[in-house]
């Protein structure tokens, strides 16, 4: 076996490759997107992850220091906010980030993978939220979860989802939906450098059959109205113009 | 004492409901739907600033095809 052959087998260069087949060096952070980008309801994607990020930094600080500080000290108030309002603003870009690839059909070109990953993170995140409810211990808690137990049990989960358990709902919410949602969120992010963003109906390719498939680039009817921002795109291997 | 009586008081206020047939919700609630619908629209129809101090990507030079 000749060295080259084993630096072949090797898990790091089997990965290395794996990676860049998957998304192409270049697509991880571009510096081009295509014209009809160019829009405000692009902008909630990237939106909902600014504000994901927020809630993870804010959740992390709390669940470091305590419910004890963040009932009774003014700093722990201020992250206690911080974290309510990141979540708020997070689940209101997501929906209308939701609301676009609806009417967008973002399913189109492939990307079925996208829409699923992202719509199971929103129903990840409806939990999350609702077990972060569960772990306020305060009254509003004690009245969600005697409310929501009869519900739970009624549709026979209670025994294993217990909300009446608030150690058990803060797991849920600090552990095991968390890494869920942030591995769904990361899944979706590939998918999209991947296939690259949904092209909108009216987007009409440049001659796409004269273009390399790998390299081929959507233009919208709209470009000459909306330009872009760099120029030409350079989307992901799979993405096309679908309409 | 003013902060404290006034989150005390805010704490024991009942919350405001609208009542539509079986529709039932809080005003607060409603408000933010609102306001994402009208985030969503504004999104749409609003154009982005700038959007015509760029050249089209047909009529950039520097185009690496």
């Amino acid at each position: 076996m000749t060295r080259a052959e084993g630096t072949d087998r090797s898990w790091t260069v089997r990965l290395r490759r794996r990676i860049s087949r998957t998304v192409p060096e270049g697509q991880w952070l571009p510096d081009r997107q295509p014209a009809y980008v160019r829009s405000w309801i692009y902008v909630f994607g990237v939106a909902t992850l600014a504000a994901f990020l927020v809630v993870l930094a804010s959740g992390v600080l709390l669940a470091i220091e305590g419910e004890a500080w963040w009932h009774v000290s003014s700093l722990g108030h201020f992250v206690n906010s911080m974290h309510l309002w990141s979540v708020e603003l997070f689940m209101a870009f997501m929906v209308i980030h939701l609301w676009g690839k609806f009417f967008m059909a973002a399913w189109r070109g492939r990307r079925a993978l996208t829409w699923i990953t992202g719509a199971v993170a929103f129903l990840g995140s409806i939990g999350t939220a609702f077990t972060g409810y569960l772990s306020q211990s305060n009254f509003d808690s004690q009245w969600i979860s005697t409310q929501a137990k009869d519900g739970l049990n009624a549709v026979g989960i209670g025994a294993f989802f217990n909300v009446l358990d608030p150690a058990q709902m803060l797991l849920w919410h600090i552990v095991l939906l968390p890494l869920l949602v942030g591995f769904l969120v990361v899944a979706h992010i590939i998918l999209v450098r991947r296939h690259g963003v949904v092209p909108p109906f009216d987007a009409v390719p440049p001659a796409a059959q004269e273009l390399e498939p790998r390299t081929a680039q959507v233009t919208s009817r709209t470009a000459h109205k909306n330009p872009p921002v760099g120029s030409p795109s350079v989307e992901a291997p799979d993405q096309e113009a679908t309409r | 004492m003013v902060g404290p009586a006034l989150a005390t008081a805010r704490l024991d206020a009942a919350g405001r409901y609208i009542h539509w047939g079986v529709i039932q919700i809080s005003l607060t609630n409603l408000l933010v739907i609102i306001a994402m619908i009208v985030l969503f629209g504004a999104a749409v129809v609003l154009r982005m600033p700038h959007s015509d101090s760029r050249p089209v990507e047909s009529e950039r030079s520097d185009d690496p095809r």
